[in-house]
């Protein structure tokens, strides 16, 4: 057989690998920061959690790891995006009636809806936080912790509603995400799927459970 | 006996590939439950001749639900509301009586309507000639029971191989994808000896023709497993990767 195939990346097969694992990778991501962030309930004046925000922002290996995972996340983006515009292509008429929910979960065919969700609330998190401990001197002059800006943005209910809404958008993103990416490997088999997808059910729950608390804990005055 | 139906069909009717459709409504009386969805249909073709007006175009052939030819999608569904059957399989005690039922033809920019519910299904014979074969002799019946394969492989290869190439799968995916289909294809031959000759091969070939031709990419929703009259699993999209992966380090 004559061999006519296409460059692998750019392929259906192969840009569905880049989401698979870029997915993954982003994943790993959530349980560094989620466990990160969880030293705030040692409830100790935010002392812990400042040390470890201390590490994370002077560790070379960290810092280097902060541009792959930028990197990841925009690559992410663009793959779903163009995936998005060929799906778009691929049904020019759509159906009069179309019932999806006798056949998959609405959070699987809203994949894009929930990372532009995501995205949104990325952008606002990533102000908060990120642009605050990196370019500005306020944490390095010492004059704030990243503790004290974390009890500072979450006094606004309506930014805990925010962030709860964004944390939910991430729970369902991840739903989906978390098994897709195993299949989209080629691990599908009898025996182990179903311990992936149990799996990734709990770890879409925790994970957004843990980071919801958070906003919600600090709100109510539960962390002094 | 279960009495006939009284039933509203709005159906999609477009002249050929090039003019625009629309859904034209249709009343069809004294419907029996024990019809099949196509039988139904003829009787409103039938009307529709009687009336003088032009018939509705639909596909069929063997009508026992093993051809693929029937495609349409009812009521949001391609073949309609039951699990594992084919439009011509479906019958009318489905439905209750007085009910609306919608019927289109499969959607996808790679399946163009003919005519009314007619599609244009060739891409999936061009993918299935860049690598849906194989090229050794395997010889006769006997040949084939004296090389010894694992009965989980053979049964694997003959649950893959049980795919009829409807459409079903592209129909219902939110995404036009034909990933079952291809990989259905590519899984029969991969589990086999008989398929180990061009194996390398097969799975980028036919991916590169299917990407061609025009379908979407696969996001994992499941839809067409669930939809497929044939019940193909998607445990042959996660093989189809495999080999796809495998084909392209090789």
């Amino acid at each position: 057989m004559s061999s006519t195939s296409t460059n692998f990346l750019q392929s259906s097969l192969g840009k569905k690998l880049v989401m698979g694992v870029t997915g993954i990778f982003l994943i790993s991501f959530l349980v560094v920061h989620a466990t990160l962030n969880s030293f705030i309930f040692f409830n100790d004046g935010g002392v812990l959690f400042n040390e470890g925000a201390e590490f994370m922002s002077h560790n070379p290996v960290i810092r280097i790891m902060e541009i792959v995972l930028f990197i990841g996340i925009i690559i992410h983006i663009v793959q779903a995006l163009i995936l998005t515009i060929q799906n778009n292509k691929a049904r020019p008429i759509k159906y009069a009636i179309n019932n999806g929910g006798s056949n998959s979960k609405w959070y699987s065919r809203s994949m894009g809806l929930l990372g532009t969700l995501l995205l949104l609330f990325l952008i606002i998190h990533l102000k908060h936080f990120w642009v605050v401990s990196r370019f500005t001197n306020e944490i390095t002059s010492g004059e704030e912790t990243l503790f004290g800006e974390m009890k500072e943005v979450f006094e606004s209910p309506l930014l805990v509603i925010v962030y709860v809404l964004g944390v939910i958008s991430l729970g369902y993103h991840l739903l989906h995400g978390f098994q897709s990416a195993f299949q989209t490997l080629g691990l599908n088999h009898p025996k182990y799927t179903p311990i992936i997808k149990a799996f990734g059910f709990w770890f879409s729950i925790i994970i957004s459970v843990v980071f919801a608390s958070m906003p919600i804990s600090i709100y109510l005055g539960w962390i002094k | 006996m279960a009495i006939n139906m009284n039933l509203t069909l709005k159906v999609w009717r477009q002249k050929n590939t090039k003019s625009e459709g629309q859904l034209v409504s249709y009343p069809v009386s004294d419907i029996s439950p024990d019809m099949s969805f196509l039988e139904m249909f003829d009787v409103l073709n039938n009307q529709l001749i009687n009336k003088g007006e032009e018939p509705i175009a639909f596909d069929h052939d063997c009508r026992e639900g093993i051809c693929g030819s029937c495609s349409m999608f009812i009521n949001g569904q391609p073949h309609g509301p039951k699990k594992g059957v084919t439009t011509c399989q479906l019958h009318m005690r489905s439905f209750k009586n007085n009910d609306t039922i919608v019927v289109e033809p499969f959607r996808a920019a790679a399946f163009p309507v003919i005519k009314d519910l007619t599609v244009d299904r060739s891409a999936f014979d061009r993918i299935i000639s860049k690598g849906g074969f194989i090229s050794i002799n395997t010889g006769n019946a006997k040949d084939a029971n004296n090389i010894p394969i694992p009965k989980l492989d053979a049964d694997m290869a003959f649950e893959a191989a049980a795919c009829i190439g409807c459409g079903a799968c592209v129909a219902t995916c939110k995404n036009s994808s034909a990933m079952l289909f291809v990989s259905a294809k590519i899984s029969q031959f991969a589990l086999l000896p008989q398929g180990q000759v061009e194996r390398k091969s097969r799975a980028k070939n036919m991916v590169a023709q299917m990407d061609e031709e025009g379908f979407g990419n696969c996001s994992n929703t499941g839809a067409c497993e669930i939809e497929c009259p044939k019940e193909i699993s998607l445990e042959n999209i996660a093989r189809m990767n495999r080999e796809f992966f495998i084909g392209n380090i090789k």
